[in-house]
């Protein structure tokens, strides 16, 4: 059914139509930083992070013996929180805009919502990598604390290979946050998605390797966790080591993402 | 200028936006009227590009929404007033929004003025706003980027007396200089006094569509008299259709002067008559959405 409305006196020329220009990819990445802490919730988490590495520090430094009075020590001790809360980062980075319905008026300003989507996932590398930073500083410091107050030589050993394989672990452990946030949209079943692959799902794969043998060589070209350990270790080095590695990459982010990316195009925004 | 043509929308099993066409033009004020369900926030979702139409399209000035560069700047949406992080300020909301378009960040406190929210209520958290000053911050962020079209969904939800009456006067204000203005909104009165065009829908499909004055006008005759049964049943005799409204009076699509020669030539003493065109906008919005009304409401 056609029906068009003719007014009954035109009294106004359409206006001249503005050359708006497409708005550049810098501001959307800005945007999204923003959004990430300028919420309670997020403001709390960006507050945890520091908090956390502190307390850890201070833990290590009480408790260690002094044979782990080392940077090592207290980089694994920060990092440990911070590999719990980054992914809980990047995940409501996505699923806010669903759960808590700002996606209509975001995908109203910004129509391309793979942009959008990029947008996030440029700004949470830039979170994880600013957060990790701020664990090694912390850890250096408490690590200069700790072995002047215990009367020992300070010991460096993060060594320059380990230490960008921990920035890696981190960020596999957001991505994995990431991609559950795009294929679930939603901020509860996200986040426990997150611990059932991080928690249970390791424990269900171990079994399986101890009761059945072929699955035992199988095991760390599957479980993502196994092969982010070895990142948090420092001990991916073989070529066959990051094999294993690309492959837990490309079953538990590449392929979900991408399947996450096509219904979220899709999907209705309500 | 905003034109919607042949829009269709079908979920599973059922048709939500049916064949739609109509344009809102621009320097007018088009209300956009219909029962719950009707389709008209399916529509308005269509419009933006938050759903894919199954087919048909709708463009403003001739461009797809989602084509427009930056769309925030050349039109002013507001969907769903609740529809925000409910964690972050009203202020940090605009600020989002102000920065995404580019603009400066004036423009924010600009905004915040021009709906009567307080610095103090822009610094609360959305989750402590009411129905009103969400509404008040969604047009706040539609008329941001100072746009030439609003979209607005049931803007006048919540407002208060004063409220409704200030945003009555942006919206003909904004329609005066030329802009575009599309609202829904199941406040009939409102629709009445602001909207220059109207666009019935029910069902997903429009029901009607033309000036206030050409809908309204349309509306036929009303007469009254001591027996309307009787009045109606001469009406009938001389095959004019009527109906009985509930409150007694005798409606039908004949003019005037035939009713009033029906009544003297039956010996009825009419104790009203007249055009029915003063019915209005309720009278028709019911009688056209009468086959849609969840109530069955006799028309």
């Amino acid at each position: 059914m056609t029906a068009t409305i003719v007014p009954a006196s035109t009294t106004q020329a359409a206006p001249v139509r503005r050359s708006a220009r497409p708005i550049p990819t810098a501001r959307l990445v800005k945007v999204e930083l923003r959004k990430m802490f300028n919420t309670r919730s997020g403001f709390w988490m960006l507050v945890s992070i520091g908090v956390l590495s502190v307390i850890a520090t201070g833990a290590v430094i009480i408790f260690a013996p002094d044979s782990d009075v080392t940077y090592g020590t207290f980089v694994s001790a920060i990092g440990l929180p911070m590999s719990v809360i980054l992914p809980m980062i990047a995940i409501l980075a996505v699923t806010s805009e669903w759960s808590q319905r700002s996606g209509l008026t975001t995908f109203t300003l910004v129509p391309s919502r793979g942009r959008v989507v990029g947008a996030k996932a440029i700004a949470t590398v830039l979170v994880g990598l600013g957060s990790v930073a701020v664990a090694f500083a912390v850890g250096a410091v408490g690590n200069l604390a700790g072995s002047a107050l215990a009367g020992l030589d300070t010991v460096w050993d993060v060594s320059l290979s380990t230490a960008p394989q921990i920035v890696l672990g981190d960020l596999v452990g957001m991505a994995i946050g990431f991609t559950l946030g795009v294929v679930l949209r939603a901020s509860a079943p996200a986040i426990v998605g997150y611990f059932v692959v991080s928690l249970v799902l390791p424990g269900i794969l171990e079994l399986l390797a101890l009761v059945r043998e072929w699955f035992l060589d199988l095991q760390p070209w599957i479980d993502w966790n196994y092969t982010q350990v070895k990142l948090f270790e420092g001990a991916t080095n073989t070529g066959e080591e990051w094999a294993m590695l690309g492959s837990t990459t490309t079953i538990w982010i590449v392929i979900p993402l991408a399947i996450g990316l096509l219904s979220l195009r899709r999907s209705e925004v309500k | 200028m905003i034109a919607v043509e042949s829009l269709t929308r079908r979920y599973a099993g059922f048709t939500a936006v049916d064949d739609v066409s109509f344009t809102a033009q621009s320097g007018r004020v088009t209300g956009f009227l219909g029962p719950n369900g009707a389709g008209k926030s399916t529509t308005m979702r269509v419009m933006v590009g938050l759903t894919a139409p199954t087919s048909g399209s709708a463009t403003i000035d001739g461009v797809r929404f989602a084509d427009l560069p930056n769309p925030g700047l050349e039109v002013g949406v507001l969907l769903d007033a609740s529809a925000q992080h409910a964690g972050r300020t009203g202020r940090e909301i605009l600020t989002i929004a102000s920065d995404t378009m580019g603009l400066p960040r004036a423009r924010v406190d600009e905004m915040i003025e021009l709906v009567s929210l307080t610095p103090t209520e822009a610094k609360r958290r959305v989750r402590n706003y009411s129905l009103g000053m969400r509404q008040r911050l969604g047009i706040a962020t539609a008329l941001l980027g100072d746009p030439r079209v609003l979209i607005l969904d049931e803007p006048a939800n919540g407002l208060d007396p004063a409220g409704i009456r200030w945003m009555r006067d942006l919206l003909t204000g904004f329609a005066r200089q030329g802009g575009t203005v599309l609202l829904s909104s199941h406040l009939l009165h409102e629709i009445e006094v602001i909207a220059d065009d109207l666009v019935v829908i029910g069902n997903g499909k429009i029901v009607a569509s033309g000036t206030k004055e050409e809908l309204l006008a349309a509306a036929g005759t009303l007469a009254r008299s001591t027996s309307p049964r009787d009045l109606a049943h001469a009406l009938e005799q001389a095959g004019i259709p009527s109906t009985i409204a509930g409150d007694g009076s005798v409606r039908t699509d004949a003019d005037p002067a035939r009713v009033g020669a029906v009544a003297l030539t039956a010996g009825i003493a009419l104790t009203e008559l007249r055009s029915a065109e003063g019915a209005g906008l309720e009278d028709m919005f019911l009688s056209l959405t009468a086959d849609t009304q969840r109530e069955g409401v006799a028309a």
